[in-house]
């Protein structure tokens, strides 16, 4: 768990790459490209994987709302019992499930992630989806792309591309869980379990 | 470190706050078309039961199912053990399978804990009611229940019971609920009063963390839940009251009593109910009993006992109180 102290010293060294405005700009411009693919997005489901990927998806959802001028359904889906590594950690808390009352069978479903990076929680996410049910289609929306994939995966609507080192870290900071918007590119710290 | 779940006892609250937070949301697989979770995918689980049990054996089933265990069942009836195998062999034939977690019932007090401390067995030990020692997971379903029904299923998430007066009537002396409640529920903040007849109250109950009363009816209406245990005749060898009829009149809850108990209280039961003994049919069918939500609640702690256990490279729950000394 990280000290205080330590959180601190990395916001101090760490460079923004997204400020607030970036933020809200880029989603904006997500939520038209999820209209225009989606041809009015009529039967869109926005699932967020927690934790921010969960308000990332609600922010969208307003957005949509603001464009199409029609409920759009959002909810949450925790992959923590679908990791590859869950045999390699102790176990984690759970986080919330929550799908749209009408569920997701024959909608098309963007699930929306903070960073996307091995792929490997996308990967755990599809697996949970097909438990749920059975979507027309599946898309995925990520505020940052930041390469390294492990898997063969990828982002149908991409906030940025950030080109990183593996010695880099991405931190994305969202007012809803840590009181302010922005992006973070720090230097991982020397211990191994710097980064999620 | 702990990596077995042998006492209410050894539990912090924090352990127990996050046992209660992740049954909530293992809850939830209920609802959904596949209620499955590939959690526990190639592991195998051992429901060794010297003890007849219906509902929690198939509760632990269920949740072993659900979670993706691979589940063996083994009841003393019929297997090497009526040949007069001893607990030890039993073990180290389950050991020597690769079962990575034992779901132990045993009428002997203290099994479990000598299957998880004597070095004959790797595998984790999960209590499911040892003797009239300690019924764990029951204690916590029983928990769960009550942080549904008197917080709420949303708002009880990270919270315990602080200040809610639980009070546990019926045959303490043999009971390993009631004996689990009373340490879980203190360590929750809950206040607990036990109501018995003076011969089914156990010898030493002055140390326990709760209070103590021979008159049901004066602690109904400080209650937020009433928990009824059954008379438990099978392990009765003295007369312990003069007869039924009495027993029920004075301790068995019917309808008059639920009256007295404030609007909110619940009552609760671990079951097997004796209809017309500890609790009338009126009151066991009526809105405020949670029976039949302590079975559902019983297979989601279970889930997330096993998951937190062995789901993944070390226990979750890792603080015994002995070690925080």
């Amino acid at each position: 768990m990280d000290t205080e102290h330590d959180k601190q010293q990395y916001e101090a060294d760490a460079r923004p790459v997204l400020e607030a405005p970036d933020i809200a700009r880029v989603l904006t411009r997500i939520a038209h490209e999820i209209v225009e693919r989606a041809k009015g997005a009529d039967d869109v489901v926005l699932l967020g994987i927690p934790t921010r990927g969960v308000f990332l998806a609600r922010r969208l959802a307003d957005k949509l709302e603001e464009i199409t001028a029609r409920k759009i359904p959002v909810g949450s889906l925790d992959i923590t019992m679908y990791r590859d590594d869950l045999r390699m950690h102790p176990p984690r808390a759970l986080a919330r499930t929550e799908i749209p009352g009408d569920g997701i069978d024959g909608r098309l479903v963007v699930l929306v992630d903070d960073v996307l990076f091995s792929g490997r929680t996308i990967r755990a996410a599809l697996d949970a989806l097909n438990d749920i049910g059975r979507p027309r289609a599946v898309q995925l929306a990520v505020l940052v792309d930041r390469g390294h994939r492990e898997l063969p995966i990828r982002a149908d609507y991409v906030g940025k591309n950030l080109p990183t080192s593996l010695r880099e870290t991405v931190k994305v900071q969202l007012a809803e869980e840590d009181g302010r918007d922005t992006v973070l590119l720090g230097a991982k710290r020397t211990s191994p379990d710097a980064q999620q | 470190m702990q990596r077995h779940l042998i006492s209410a006892a050894d539990l912090t609250r924090d352990d127990a706050v996050l046992i209660l937070d992740t049954a909530e949301e293992m809850a939830r697989v209920a609802d959904r078309p596949i209620k499955k979770l590939p959690t526990l995918r190639g592991r195998t689980v051992v429901n060794l039961f010297f003890e007849d049990s219906t509902r929690t054996r198939i509760s632990f089933e269920a949740a072993e199912k659900r979670l993706s265990a691979d589940v063996i069942n083994f009841t003393a009836k019929g297997s090497s053990v009526s040949k007069g195998e001893s607990l030890k062999d039993t073990a180290q034939t389950l050991e020597a399978m690769g079962v990575d977690a034992v779901v132990i019932r045993h009428g002997a007090s203290g099994a479990p804990y000598r299957l998880a401390t004597s070095g004959w067995i790797d595998a984790a030990v999960i209590n499911a009611g040892d003797g009239t020692h300690q019924h764990p997971t029951q204690a916590l379903l029983d928990a769960f229940t009550m942080r549904r029904r008197l917080v709420g299923r949303d708002a009880g998430i990270g919270h315990d019971l602080s200040g809610k007066r639980i009070t546990i009537v019926g045959d303490i002396l043999h009971s390993r609920v009631a004996r689990s409640n009373v340490d879980l529920l203190h360590t929750l903040g809950a206040e607990v009063t036990l109501v018995a007849p003076p011969t089914l109250v156990p010898v030493g109950v002055e140390s326990w963390p709760c209070e103590i009363s021979y008159d049901l009816d004066s602690t109904l209406s400080k209650s937020d839940a009433v928990m009824m245990l059954r008379v438990q005749r099978e392990r009765m060898n003295a007369a312990f009251f003069p007869t039924e009829r009495e027993y029920s009149r004075r301790y068995g809850l019917d309808g008059d009593r639920m009256a007295k108990m404030p609007e909110h209280a619940i009552v609760m039961h671990p079951g097997p109910m004796v209809r017309g003994m500890e609790i009338t049919a009126e009151v066991a069918d009526s809105d405020r009993c949670t029976v039949v939500e302590q079975v559902a609640n019983g297979v989601s702690i279970r889930m997330a006992v096993l998951y937190l256990l062995l789901g993944g490279n070390e226990p979750a729950v890792t603080h015994t109180r002995t070690e925080e000394k």
